[in-house]
């Protein structure tokens, strides 16, 4: 063990209640690197006072024989979570300098079981993205670049922040938040495990809202087992959330048995999408042999509404995000430009605190709830998602869990799509299924493109059912043997 | 004012244009407060009259990343409001959005229902000053948030907002275009008022802004389709409410007799000038974009809770109208006055609790009301109990007091307090029922009238006058019936 950071999440909390190390050498460490590594632009707040006054709280407990879930566990936040007195911009002008004084029921979770706060990770501005590259404080760069290459890439989007701190061992873990795919996408693309819950697992209070009906928060870890460590504790019933489930939240960590002998994989053909890399088809080939070899039983099941499902999300979405953005209107926090009236205020303050591409799902949003289009788009989109759940529904019948590449590829180079977002859209092709039914779903490593970039697989389940999750899960973990390392070329 | 209009004399609701009569078309929107220490979606408190911004959750202030949460009491105030107008209640409804822009809506959207509401199709019975009745359609009650306050004129540069009511739970309550005067209007809005404060879902209290209404007034001649509306809005008195309306009608009737037609707009009473205003066109419209708020999950009840609530509505006007008439034997005029206001019912029930109704009905509807009126008072400052009113008219029962000495009883009551048997017996007011004391007071009369005596036996009616002098040698305390018998038996007739 060369290096603290270098640990997985599982190993650190063994450490620390065998006192090899503390929590505050576990905080300081990681502050360390992440002061080491800016040149990523991961991290957008780094609270290293805060880090060593909650890491020197957790080896009271560690000492005191009093050690909750996750004590003394450094974590970065992705900055869509209000931090009580931290400053939480979620990657937008129009929230620089806002410092909510209240703390979101996930994060909040996460420091009841004894987690530390290290500070809050870049992301797509309003999370509307899926390469980084829309937040104002600039885009992060992926720890990963193609073998022989000194070009920078996208760690994907929106949890950019999130994944290449993992990725590049500032973190252990790192909270996220996935509305089409935010999390598996580059959790994919920077070689690490993403976890997408069932919609309703975790509480969205104190989460900047982009589409409530979509937006869920999850783990981002180097392992499936350090993500189901993480998820235990940052799901939960939470009554300010009329959406949140009233559930028990299950062990997932001891779902992970290891066996999957039995269990249905499906493997829907509507994912063969056209023009599909081979790399990818392969490394999907290669997660049903392993499946297969381990005693699952690999079964065909047809999503026929698949193809509607990326076209839905695009109306879906913008128009709740455009209704959510409304309160950023200069009037009583963030960015205030001022005009000669009210309505000059509105628009100079919002022109000049949403990007691009905040603007544009705000336009698109607004369109496709007017009146005299709400029926062509809003509701023909909701419409195509029940179509969508009942898909899966009657998949369900057949198969347990479903698997299908997590991206249609690996990581691409800063600027590369930024100026074509339907190109930029097609990122979510695999992941926006599962939130517009709902489901929870993860993307595991499988393996790396020719160019030594990391692939991902996903797993689909059914509702609250991520124990069948982290258990497949974990056998396509542990058949891969994803070993492959970034080199260290930021530090 | 009634007995001015034409509707009262001719008993049509039109009004006369030159070219002929025409019909007004009314519809009305009435914003409710709900009655609830905490507002819709948020544990903020809805006091009225708090310091400025200082009942604001972070809900309401639309801070980044709040939720809102249901506030079931809520919920059973418009569910219970529901009941009592006779409505649908729809135990599947729907939270939407309606989006706008403005600095006192802090989300930029209010929570509202759109397509369906918690509550549908009603009636509201209206008691007309004729003895009719009319029935005014209720097309459905929604609940949605209230928005802040702007305020414009209390600094020279800047607008100030006030979130205090934000968030606070509305109940629209919208009725059908079933209105066809101000007069009708006028009654709607009091009867509407009468049945909230029945139930206690909503103080009514249109001074304080609980209760305003949006008029939407057409004109048509008689037979034809329903013409252009115009919606005023904002309305917090029945008063403007009716001369708004009577306005608006006949700039209307104005405007289409000189060759003009009728644009939709919004408009706002100048009560100042008692004209109405344009406030924006049909075209400057807001597209609401409403959709369904994803925060919120549709709104289900079970039937066993609303049909818990059906069992706790307390009794209602209507109801109880009819139950003074048919049990009590009061008039529909007396009942109607009583019944109107929850306090003034239960004022006289209380009276009437174990005591003749007409009776009672007559103290409280005459002789209270008025020193009530006299003294600007409401009954529940009224500085004689109901307790203490009946045993008042307990004495005129069992023959203690006369009915006459009743009243002098009563007006010491209500101006310096006390019990009636006690003010009785301190001035001396007992009937004299004696019938020994009051013969020999008979026969002095007698002695002293002589030819007035003589009078009786061709003239009974003469015995009057005998009745008074005795009354008056009494100070009037002597028990009327045992006069009259004793006289009767000594002179006759």
């Amino acid at each position: 063990m060369s290096q603290l950071t270098d640990m997985t999440l599982a190993q650190m909390r063994d450490g620390l209640r065998a006192k090899t190390f503390s929590a505050h050498d576990l905080a300081e460490a990681h502050l360390t690197e992440m002061e080491a590594s800016r040149i990523l632009n991961a991290f957008l707040v780094e609270t290293g006072d805060k880090a060593l006054a909650m890491a020197r709280e957790s080896d009271k407990h560690l000492e005191a024989g009093t050690a909750r879930p996750l004590e003394g566990i450094p974590l970065g936040i992705k900055d869509l979570f209000c931090v009580k007195d931290v400053p939480t911009t979620a990657g937008s002008h129009i929230l620089e300098g806002f410092s909510p004084p209240y703390e979101s029921t996930v994060t909040q979770n996460l420091w009841h079981d004894g987690a530390v706060c290290l500070g809050k990770l870049n992301m797509d501005e309003f999370a509307m993205g899926s390469s980084n590259e829309t937040s104002y404080f600039g885009p992060v760069k992926n720890p990963w670049r193609r073998a022989g290459s000194n070009q920078d890439l996208v760690p994907g989007g929106s949890s950019g922040g999130s994944a290449a701190a993992v990725a590049a061992k500032l973190v252990p873990g790192a909270t996220g938040t996935d509305t089409g795919g935010s999390i598996r996408q580059p959790a994919a693309v920077t070689g690490i495990v993403g976890v997408k819950p069932t919609y309703g697992r975790c509480s969205r209070w104190g989460v900047v809202a982009f589409a409530s009906s979509l937006d869920q928060a999850g783990p981002l870890a180097r392992t499936v087992q350090d993500c189901a460590i993480m998820l235990k504790s940052m799901a939960g019933h939470d009554p300010k959330d009329s959406t949140s489930l009233k559930v028990d939240v299950p062990d997932f960590e001891a779902a992970m048995t290891g066996d999957v002998k039995g269990l249905r994989i499906g493997v829907p053909k509507e994912y063969r999408v056209d023009n599909m890399p081979e790399e990818i088809d392969a490394l999907w080939q290669q997660g049903i042999e392993w499946l297969k070899a381990a005693g699952a039983e690999i079964v065909d099941v047809t999503l026929p509404h698949t193809k509607y499902a990326l076209p839905a999300y695009y109306i879906v979405a913008p128009a709740e995000a455009s209704s959510n953005l409304a309160r950023y209107d200069g009037v009583r926090y963030g960015l205030r430009e001022a005009g000669t009236d009210i309505t000059e205020l509105y628009e100079n303050s919002r022109a000049a605190g949403f990007g691009h591409e905040v603007q544009r799902r705000v336009m698109i949003g607004t369109y496709v709830l007017s009146a005299g289009y709400y029926d062509a788009y809003y509701l023909q989109a909701q419409k195509v998602r029940t179509l969508i759940k009942r898909d899966f529904d009657e998949a369900w019948a057949t198969c347990d869990a479903i698997l299908t590449p997590t991206t249609p590829g690996p990581a691409f180079a800063i600027g590369e799509k930024a100026d074509d977002p339907l190109e930029m859209y097609l990122n979510d092709i695999f992941t926006v299924t599962a939130n517009m039914s709902g489901l929870p779903a993860i993307s595991i490593p499988g393996g790396v493109t020719k160019d030594g970039l990391p692939l991902g697989l996903q797993l689909i389940g059914k509702a609250l059912d991520e124990e069948t999750l982290f258990r497949v899960g974990g056998v396509i973990e542990e058949a891969a043997q994803f070993t492959a390392q970034p080199d260290v070329w930021w530090r | 004012m009634t007995t001015k209009s034409p509707e009262a004399t001719t008993g049509q609701k039109l009004i006369q244009g030159v070219t002929g009569p025409w019909e007004i078309v009314i519809g009305l929107e009435v914003h409710a407060q709900v009655s609830s220490n905490s507002k819709l979606f948020s544990g903020a408190a809805t006091e009225f009259g708090a310091a400025p911004n200082s009942q604001v959750s972070l809900v309401d202030a639309a801070m980044p990343g709040m939720l809102p949460v249901i506030n079931k009491y809520c919920v059973e105030q418009a569910v219970r409001t529901g009941l009592g107008l006779e409505a649908q209640i729809n135990n599947y409804s729907v939270f939407d959005r309606k989006n706008y822009f403005y600095p006192d809506l802090p989300q930029g959207y209010q929570i509202s229902q759109y397509l369906q509401p918690i509550v549908g199709e009603g009636t509201v019975l209206l008691d007309m000053p004729d003895g009719k009745t009319v029935e005014i359609g209720i097309e459905r009650l929604h609940l949605e948030q209230d928005a802040g306050k702007s305020i414009h004129d209390m600094h020279p540069q800047h607008s100030l907002v006030d979130l205090n009511r934000s968030g606070v739970a509305l109940m629209e309550i919208v009725s059908k275009p079933d209105i066809r005067s101000s007069e009708e209007a006028g009654l709607y809005v009091t009867k509407l008022r009468s049945i909230l404060r029945y139930l206690g879902t909503c103080d009514g209290n249109m001074e304080q802004g609980s209760m305003r209404a949006d008029v939407n007034v057409s004109v048509r001649r008689p037979g034809e389709e329903l013409g252009t509306r115009c919606e005023i809005k904002n309305m917090n008195s029945i008063r403007f409410i009716r001369a708004a309306i009577e306005y608006e009608a006949r700039r209307q009737v104005d405007v289409i007799e000189e060759g003009g037609t009728i644009t939709q707009e919004t408009l706002l009473y100048d009560t100042a000038n008692g004209v109405t205003r344009s406030m924006r066109s049909k075209e400057e419209a807001h597209d609401y974009r409403y959709f369904p708020d994803p925060d919120l999950l549709p709104l289900e009840l079970d039937q066993s809770w609303v049909d818990e609530i059906r069992l706790s509505l307390p009794e209602l006007p209507d109801q109880k109208k009819k139950r003074f008439i048919d049990d009590l034997g009061l008039s529909p005029y007396d009942a109607s006055v009583l019944v109107a206001d929850r306090e003034r019912a239960a004022y006289f029930e209380t009276v009437a609790e174990g005591r003749d109704g007409k009776l009672a009905s007559n103290w409280v509807t005459s002789d209270l009301f008025g020193a009530l009126k006299k003294s600007n008072l409401d009954v529940t400052e009224s500085p004689v109990s109901a307790e203490a009113l009946g045993r008042l008219i307990d004495l005129i029962s069992d023959n203690t007091i006369s009915g006459k000495i009743a009243k002098q009883v009563f007006e010491i009551m209500f101006a310096e307090g006390g019990e009636a048997a006690d003010i009785v017996e301190a001035r001396g007011l007992r009937q004299v029922t004696d019938s020994g004391a009051i013969e020999a007071v008979v026969d002095d009369i007698i002695a002293a009238n002589p030819e007035k005596a003589a009078e009786v036996a061709t003239k009974p009616k003469a015995l009057g006058w005998f009745v008074g002098q005795v009354m008056k040698a009494t100070q009037g305390k002597a028990n009327p019936q045992a006069v009259n018998e004793i006289l009767k038996k000594k002179l006759g007739g």
